[in-house]
């Protein structure tokens, strides 16, 4: 099997160009989608027979958490790769999803709790499902911290990348606590193979978040690894004649 | 095996390993994580009666009565099988009605479970209020459906609303 298209795309300059091309795409798109489903969460969709207006933050938190797992498995798979074929722009895609995945974590826990307050009537409880998504977190500083521990680059990246690959576990943790364990967190509406448990007037909005969280961390990502090149390939030749 | 095929079985190994022991871990840990026990679990002396647990079931339909002049309220929990009649003293979360999922952590005092804390387990359907009106028959004669094979002493008449 022959891998040289593999490595072209994985050459810095490269990739830099790529990145620049694609990043004001993804962002534009994803700022258009996000206002849009704003409008239409906010404003256009009916208030829940339950809940009220209260149910809104849906719009926020369900597609954070979404986005705060995807994150994560896009990490542990560029650390992967990067491990197996010796990849450094791999290790850097990886270290460039961590700091928004760990946002994004952060934003689907406070929403949750928020949310949490006045219909459960707690800000947190220990079940399987928070738990694991507070994990995550950790998992996402954990990752972090590793690796501005290191002063050699390479060492950094193949310790972080074993630490993503060992928590990428909790992902289906995460995802299948609400099914495997009696949690406080309902089971998911969205995500299962029957018909969705959320009105299709609640669901539209909801799939256009998602797709607009989606493009702006294909835009932070994009933006974010173009910076790591920049700091990894601070003296190489390419840069000095672009510059 | 080139080093880039064995970088690769140990990247595999890593992510096997880890999921093997997990597994193993959350069967051993498996009651720990239950976050609470059903109304048919306590009857059936599984729940600790010395400590503290949690209870969870549905608010039977008709049994929420609020004592007059203070906050206590007493209601019944229902898991369709069993009951389990709680009381309890405080402000209750604004999903808490009839019929409705929640979760009240406490002790059991007799045949009593006396709550220091009711929260409200919200399900997974979202939809609007005309949507929710339209779906009520269809509803109760679901919950009425699921209640039928239980014993005809325990199980609360769920479509008398």
């Amino acid at each position: 099997m022959s891998w040289t298209w593999f490595h072209k795309l994985a050459s810095p300059p490269h990739a830099y160009r790529i990145l620049g091309t694609i990043a004001p795409w993804f962002g534009w798109a994803s700022l258009a989608l996000i206002l849009l489903a704003t409008w239409w969460g906010l404003v256009k969709a009916p208030a829940d027979y339950q809940q009220g207006d209260g149910f809104r933050i849906l719009y926020v938190h369900a597609p954070s958490a979404w986005m705060s797992m995807f994150a994560y498995v896009v990490m542990a798979v560029a650390a992967g790769v990067g491990l197996v074929w010796r990849i450094k722009l791999a290790h850097a895609a990886a270290a460039a999803c961590a700091p928004i995945g760990a946002s994004f974590t952060f934003l689907a826990l406070a929403t949750g709790s928020i949310w949490g307050k006045p219909m459960w009537g707690t800000w947190w409880v220990w079940d399987a499902r928070l738990t694991s998504e507070l994990l995550l977190l950790f998992l996402y500083l954990g990752y972090m911290a590793l690796r501005a521990s290191f002063d050699d680059p390479q060492r950094a990246d193949r310790a972080s990348a074993v630490l993503a690959l060992v928590g990428v576990i909790n992902v289906p943790i995460i995802h299948y606590s609400v099914n495997w364990w009696s949690t406080l967190h309902q089971p998911a509406s969205v995500t299962k193979f029957d018909k969705p448990s959320i009105d299709l007037a609640m669901l539209i909005p909801l799939f256009i978040m998602i797709a607009g969280f989606q493009l702006y961390f294909g835009w932070a990502v994009s933006r974010r690894l173009r910076g790591e090149i920049l700091r990894r390939e601070r003296n190489a030749n390419w840069l000095k004649e672009a510059a | 095996m080139t080093p880039r095929q064995k970088r690769m079985v140990t990247v595999v190994a890593i992510v096997a390993g880890v999921g093997i022991a997990t597994a193993f871990a959350l069967k051993a840990f498996n009651q720990n994580l239950l976050y609470y026990y059903s109304p048919t679990q306590v009857h059936a002396g599984e729940a600790p009666a010395s400590r503290a647990i949690r209870v969870g079931g549905l608010v039977e339909n008709g049994s929420l009565k609020r004592q007059p002049g203070s906050m206590e309220v007493t209601f019944i929990l229902t898991d369709y099988r069993q009951t389990v009649p709680v009381s309890y003293t405080g402000v209750l979360p604004d999903l808490f009605r009839e019929g409705q999922g929640v979760i009240a952590r406490g002790k059991m005092d007799g045949n009593r479970f006396v709550a220091e804390e009711v929260l409200a387990k919200h399900d997974e359907n979202y939809m609007p209020p005309e949507v929710a009106d339209s779906l009520k028959p269809h509803m109760d004669a679901a919950n009425s459906a699921t209640g039928a094979p239980a014993t005809a002493a325990a199980t609360p008449a769920p479509g008398s609303t």
